[in-house]
């Protein structure tokens, strides 16, 4: 359009610009779809646990795909500038992709690579595409929170060039393979990667040539200015408040506690974690960058949810965090399960919000995902049958989520985290392993005027002739969700055996054959008094089991007489609407 | 079908009910308003009026192939029988916590769709298979009485069955099927290893449950339509439209109804199918654009894609995930919020958004002077100059322009600072915006560039839209055919016979074995041409062979198309070459040191479609006769243009028009943008090609 800007009059390019800004959003659409279908790892074809953006040449993110993580919303709108920075200008060339999986420059921990590729345009630089996704493995300890520090959590990749004008470097790629426990598929998905971007640029190139671009400057300030306009209006309408919030959660060997300062400005919103506890030992320590993707993603949700994500529209969130504690870890702490306490980070926030902006956010949730895996081997106890064998399963699973001020919380659903479940049929032919259990917790969710969504409850064990390593990787077994205005607490995880044995929340643990484990993943916490709840609500979760009779009576003060009559609706198959 | 036969399509639409008549070479059309209550009155009305048309009598008709969006529509709007569900302990919940995510990640007041049943009529038995087809824990038969007691004791209407793991192996759920078919005779009984043998048991339950909820309904309205038609003297052969472009009996339809969802807009497919083949074209882009909706479907080698999962009744802006995912073959369609009634508004970003709201026929678009107030998609169409206020809909409905100007005014220019004619251009733009990226991100998922493709245009809004959809996707060809406003019906009179069978079963390269893999294509073979057998019994069945195959630990199959001799003497190295040719053809290239799986096995049966008749492309370039002028609003230009105002049944085969220009019929207007030209081809097709930069003028004088 530049070549054409003084012929055509200004409320035209004011269109043409509203076309491209819906361009490019399509343009990071379409780039992150080749990543999920081209993908090895489970959890980004299957979980969404990936991202992908377009940038201008100074790094200032323009448009990101909207896919299952908000852990890489700022990680990523910041990578680019840091790739920028450590590659030099007068490096970049046409055919180059660069890659890192530096937490701290990155997205939080090893697992997550992210790739860079320069966008070159008749032989001038225009832009950048990036993308990450989370690799099966990364080599050292494993996915789980037991390294002492990062350096035993696998290879670290420095901001480097994968390929230097369209060569691949080989000797990279050889160090990736000999590091990694499944070689093909990590290198599989660097590949994806580097195709995603490539994908981009394609149609970025078709778009610029359509509309006669020489660069991205016009679009980029107008989608800049634009976003900025929107998250700006929406804050200046806000009252002007601070306010704390806190929680405190399981941790590894001991709670944790996390402590959100929110203030409202003019022009801004800061979010700072002074009184959050220190550095843990475990490999739960959380880089900056993770910390504030997932605040400012609270803070976006409840503020500005419909301003697309770009620099612009992220950056009157400001998020700090006191260096040393375990939401500002610094190198080189372990950080491999940084999820694990950057789920939480929605609820602690909202608990500051609440306080400013009343009926806004939900009631505290399941938080964290309820995730696990399994480590399957031939039984050691006696002879193990011929078709015993070795298998690693690992599953997504969620808890509820928390009451909102209209409405019911969402049951088993993942939040903040956006992934996926994994179908139990695909799972079983996965590995060696049967699930056992997987529905919904009746009583599990906060009482209130909003019920907390439910839980989920699982019982999984190994297949005949075989025995198991049990990895946890859950919260909330001391420290359930709690209530908002008066509504009351979710339900605690709990962890067990079948054959009574208690297990911990988090951390590897034997399972012997023919030994089941059963899980009670926590419910959402409620929102305001159960005494306020709608009767026909009532009746209808009870009526659907969501709450068992004894609930119905102490709870909601349902009478005998009422619950015999739903009751007898549910015996002739009636449906109970609200 | 033998030529001379008398054929009548019938399509049930969610406005407008078409019905074609084909006689000899002829063609009858027409359009009624659809009758919910009753929807077989308006078959009726409708079939009347095409007889007397063709002047014939209704009992002289061979054959009627009907397509309808009722089942569609009773899901979208619960309407379906009292339905329960029995399934394996511990999993009563599978259809209710569906993915256990959220289809938009910034809501904070999100609201899950319901599950189709509620969780009370949602029952459960102790068994279980596991993921080898072994029996873990076997189904004890008093336990399924006395759930059979029970629910008959809650009159159910309608049971459906799904256990675990039940494509491998279906004992259970055949003993479950046995003692309801003994104990309650007049229920519908509907089974997973059935409906959808398929793996993933979130998709197969859901499916499994839509087509018992569905099935009372559809039966009772089949069994009606086909007394009405016996007491009008029909007695001939009615056939069902299904999901995936061809037809069934009707007693199969009526077995499984979720087989009938979408079978309107496959019919539309199937339609710009045949005309690809009459063109020889073999990459083809269908774009079918109605009141409310746009659908988008690649046409390749003359036929169109398939899928195996469908989303249907989706409860939020069209988004992925916020439906209910049906698994049975389908044409594979994007499907967005963009129609000639589609309502724009202003969002928080001062950006111009456009659906899916939709201002339906009541009240319709502010043009209309129905009380309609805010501007619609052919509202800003009429203030382009893309429509003519005194000839919409041949005439029948007066636009009023003004109207037009001022909802756009109110509700985008004074928010934009724009004038009406601006504000329409931006409307206008972002609708085809939107269109073009649904069709882009389409292609990719599916690997293909559109640059290379033809569209086949159709629907009542679609040719006012598709010549800029064309520029904006990079696309050099269009054809309109005659007919388009009843396309779909048209569709389902060239569809053949079709049915097929879908298994889960894994296997690795790695351990192939050539023995079960010729048993079970020899199985889905057998059963796909069973159902195909019962519609004809003469005609030869071709089998067309499938697998789905991937990496093993991809999440994506691709699938790999077998001929016989390859399905039925298979080896691992011919199925290892076929899929590293495609998969490398779609994303640049194989990857090294995998094995590669085999996870889904396809047959479909079908009996053969008419030969086509090619049409002989002219060559011709003589000038139409130009009707008038008209000022048209070229958006690729950004300005104004004087077009060329051109009758269609005016044009003879040959002649030329060189954009800016519109071609009106009654039904529909093709705008020609400046930088398009078009040819009147033999059989009628509006051929839209770039532009060689003659005028109009210039060729009248040659």
């Amino acid at each position: 359009m530049s070549t054409n800007e003084t012929a055509k009059p200004a409320k035209n390019v004011s269109v043409l610009n509203q076309v491209m800004w819906n361009r490019l959003i399509s343009v990071v659409e379409e780039q992150a779809q080749a990543l999920i279908r081209t993908a090895f790892s489970t959890s980004v074809r299957e979980a969404g646990d990936l991202s992908a953006g377009v940038y201008d040449t100074h790094g200032r993110m323009l448009a990101q795909a909207v896919t299952g993580t908000p852990g890489h919303v700022n990680s990523m709108a910041e990578a680019v500038s840091h790739f920028i920075r450590r590659i030099g200008r007068d490096n970049i060339y046409a055919g180059d992709v660069y890659i890192t999986n530096d937490p701290w420059e990155g997205t939080g921990h090893l697992h997550d690579i992210t790739v860079v590729s320069p966008s070159f345009h008749n032989g001038v630089l225009v832009g950048f595409f990036g993308c990450t996704a989370h690799v099966v493995d990364i080599g050292g300890r494993g996915f789980n929170a037991d390294a002492a520090s990062v350096y035993e959590e696998g290879l670290y990749i420095p901001i480097m060039k994968f390929a230097h004008q369209g060569t691949v470097d080989h000797s990279f790629v050889n160090i990736v393979r000999a590091n990694v426990r499944e070689p093909d598929q990590v290198v599989g998905d660097i590949f994806a990667l580097a195709t995603c971007n490539e994908t981009g640029h394609k149609r970025l190139m078709e778009m610029m040539d359509e509309f006669e671009l020489v660069d991205l400057n016009g679009i980029a300030d107008f989608i800049l200015t634009n976003s900025r306009i929107a998250t700006l209006e929406k804050i200046a309408a806000l009252p002007r408040a601070t306010a704390q919030g806190e929680m405190t959660i399981d941790g590894y060997d001991s709670p944790i506690k996390i402590v959100a300062q929110v203030g409202i400005e003019e022009d801004r919103v800061v979010c700072d974690f002074a009184g959050t506890s220190g550095i843990d030992k475990k490999g739960i320590n959380v880089p900056l960058v993770y910390t504030q993707a997932y605040a400012c993603y609270a803070l976006k949700c409840a503020i500005a949810p419909e301003v697309p994500n770009n620099a612009a529209s992220l950056a009157p969130f400001e998020i700090t965090a006191p260096v040393g504690s375990i939401l500002n870890a610094q190198h080189p702490a372990p950080v491999a399960l940084r999820h694990v306490i950057g789920h939480m980070l929605p609820d602690t926030v909202y608990n500051a919000l609440d306080k400013i902006l009343p009926n806004t956010v939900p009631a505290e949730g399941a938080g964290s995902l309820c995730n696990f895996q399994m480590s399957v081997r031939p039984r050691t106890d006696t002879k193990a049958p011929e078709y015993a064998q070795r298998g690693e399963v690992l599953t997504f699973n969620s808890g509820g989520a928390g009451a909102r001020p209209d409405l019911d919380g969402m049951d088993a659903t993942a939040f903040p985290s956006g992934v996926m479940t994994m179908p139990v049929e695909a799972t079983e032919h996965a590995g060696p392993v049967v699930i056992w259990r997987k529905e919904l917790r009746p009583d599990s969710g906060g009482a209130g005027k909003h019920r907390g969504g439910l839980g989920q409850c699982m019982e999984v064990s190994a297949s005949e002739g075989h025995e198991f390593d049990f990895s946890a990787m859950f919260d909330r077994v001391d420290h359930p969700a709690r209530g908002r205005q008066g509504g009351g607490d979710g339900a605690p995880t709990v962890v067990q055996r079948d054959d009574g044995v208690t297990m911990r929340g988090k951390g590897k643990q034997f399972v012997p054959h023919g030994t089941r484990v059963q899980l009670f993943f926590p419910g959402g916490a409620g929102y305001g008094p159960s005494s306020e709840r709608d009767k026909a609500l009532v009746c209808r979760d009870l009526a659907r089991g969501y709450i068992s009779e004894q609930s119905a009576s102490d709870e909601y003060g349902l009478s005998q007489a009422e619950i015999d009559t739903v009751l007898n609706a549910v015996k002739k198959g009636e449906a109970i609407s609200e | 079908m033998k030529s001379t036969a008398i054929r009548m399509g019938v399509d049930i639409g969610g406005t407008f009910t078409d019905v074609v008549l084909e006689k000899a070479d002829q063609q009858f059309s027409t359009k009624v308003l659809t009758t919910y209550a009753a929807p077989e009155d308006a078959i009726i009305d409708a079939m009347q009026q095409v007889c007397e048309k063709a002047g014939i009598r209704a009992e002289q008709i061979d054959q009627i192939i009907h397509g309808t969006t009722l089942a569609t529509n009773a899901l979208i709007e619960r309407r379906g029988a009292k339905t329960a569900l029995i399934t394996t302990e511990g999993f009563r919940d599978v259809i209710e916590m569906r993915t256990e995510s959220r289809f938009e990640q910034y809501d904070l007041n999100l609201k899950l769709p319901e599950p189709l049943l509620p969780r009370q009529q949602r029952y459960t038995l102790k068994e279980r298979v596991a993921a080898s087809g072994d029996i873990l824990i076997p189904l004890e038969m008093s336990d399924v009485e006395s759930l059979v007691a029970e629910i008959k004791q809650a009159g159910y209407n309608s049971v459906a069955v799904g256990f675990l793991h039940s494509y491998l192996n279906d004992q259970h759920e055949r003993l479950v099927h046995d003692v309801l078919a003994r104990e309650m005779p007049d229920a519908m009984i509907s089974l997973s290893s059935e409906v959808s043998p398929q793996m993933r048991e979130y998709e197969r339950f859901n499916t499994t449950v839509a087509n018992a909820y569905i099935k009372p309904l559809m039966k009772s309205y089949l069994g009606r339509l086909k007394d009405r038609l016996s007491e009008q003297g029909v007695g001939c052969d009615i056939f069902m439209v299904h999901s995936g472009g061809g037809i069934i009996a009707l007693e199969s339809a009526a077995e499984f109804p979720v087989r009938l969802v979408e079978s309107g807009p496959a019919g539309g497919a199937v339609f710009a199918a045949h005309i690809a083949a009459r063109y020889g074209l073999d990459k083809v882009l269908s774009f079918d654009m109605g009141g409310t909706t746009a659908k988008i479907c690649l046409i390749n080698d003359q036929t169109p894609q398939t899928s195996r999962v469908f989303e249907v009744a989706r409860t939020y802006r069209f988004k992925k995930g916020s439906g209910m995912p049906i698994s049975i073959p389908v044409i594979d369609m994007v499907e967005i919020g963009a129609g000639g009634g589609s309502l724009a508004h202003v969002d928080s970003m001062r950006q111009i958004r456009v659906g899916p709201e939709s201002a339906g026929s009541e009240p319709g678009p502010a043009c209309y002077g129905r009380g309609g107030e805010r501007p619609a998609v052919t509202d800003a169409d009429l203030l382009l100059g893309k429509l003519d206020p005194n000839n919409f809909a041949g005439g029948s409905i007066q636009l009023n322009a003004q109207d037009s100007e001022q909802a756009l005014l109110k509700e985008l220019g004074s928010k934009l600072d724009m004038d009406a004619a601006t504000a329409a251009y931006g409307l206008v733009e972002v609708v085809d915006e939107n269109m073009a990226n649904a069709a882009r991100v389409h292609a990719v998922e599916n690997g293909e560039d559109l640059s290379e493709y033809t569209m086949i245009a159709f629907g009542g809004a679609a040719p006012l839209h598709a010549g800029r959809l064309c520029e904006k996707l990079g696309i050099d060809r269009l054809l309109v055919p005659t007919g388009a406003g009843v396309g779909s019906a048209i569709g389902f009179l060239r569809a053949p016979f079709s049915f097929e069978a879908n298994r889960s079963v894994y296997m690795r390269l790695s351990s192939f074995d050539a023995e079960l893999t010729k048993s079970l294509l020899n199985e889905l073979a057998t059963e796909a041409t069973q159902f195909v057998r019962t519609c004809d019994a003469q005609a030869a069945i071709s089998s067309e062979y499938r697998v789905y195959m991937r990496y093993c630990g991809q999440g994506w199959e691709i699938p790999i198309s077998l001929t016989k001799e390859q399905a039925l003497a298979p080896d691992a190295e011919t199925f290892l070459a076929l899929f590293e040719h495609d998969y490398s053809a779609l994303f640049g290239r194989t990857v090294e040191g995998m094995d590669v799986e085999i996870t889904v096995w396809s047959v479909n049966a079908s009996t053969p479609v008419d030969d086509v008749e090619p049409v002989a492309v002219a060559s011709d370039t003589s000038a139409a006769n130009i009707d008038g002028e008209r000022a048209i609003f070229d958006p690729a230009l950004g300005e104004l243009t004087q077009a060329s105002v051109i009758l269609r049944e005016d044009m003879l085969n040959g002649q030329t028009v060189v954009g800016p220009a519109a071609i009106v019929e009654d039904e529909t207007t093709i705008i020609l943008p400046a930088s398009r030209q078009a040819v009147k081809q033999p059989d009628g097709c509006i051929d839209m090609t770039v532009s060689e930069q003659k005028s109009n003028s210039e060729l009248a004088a040659a």
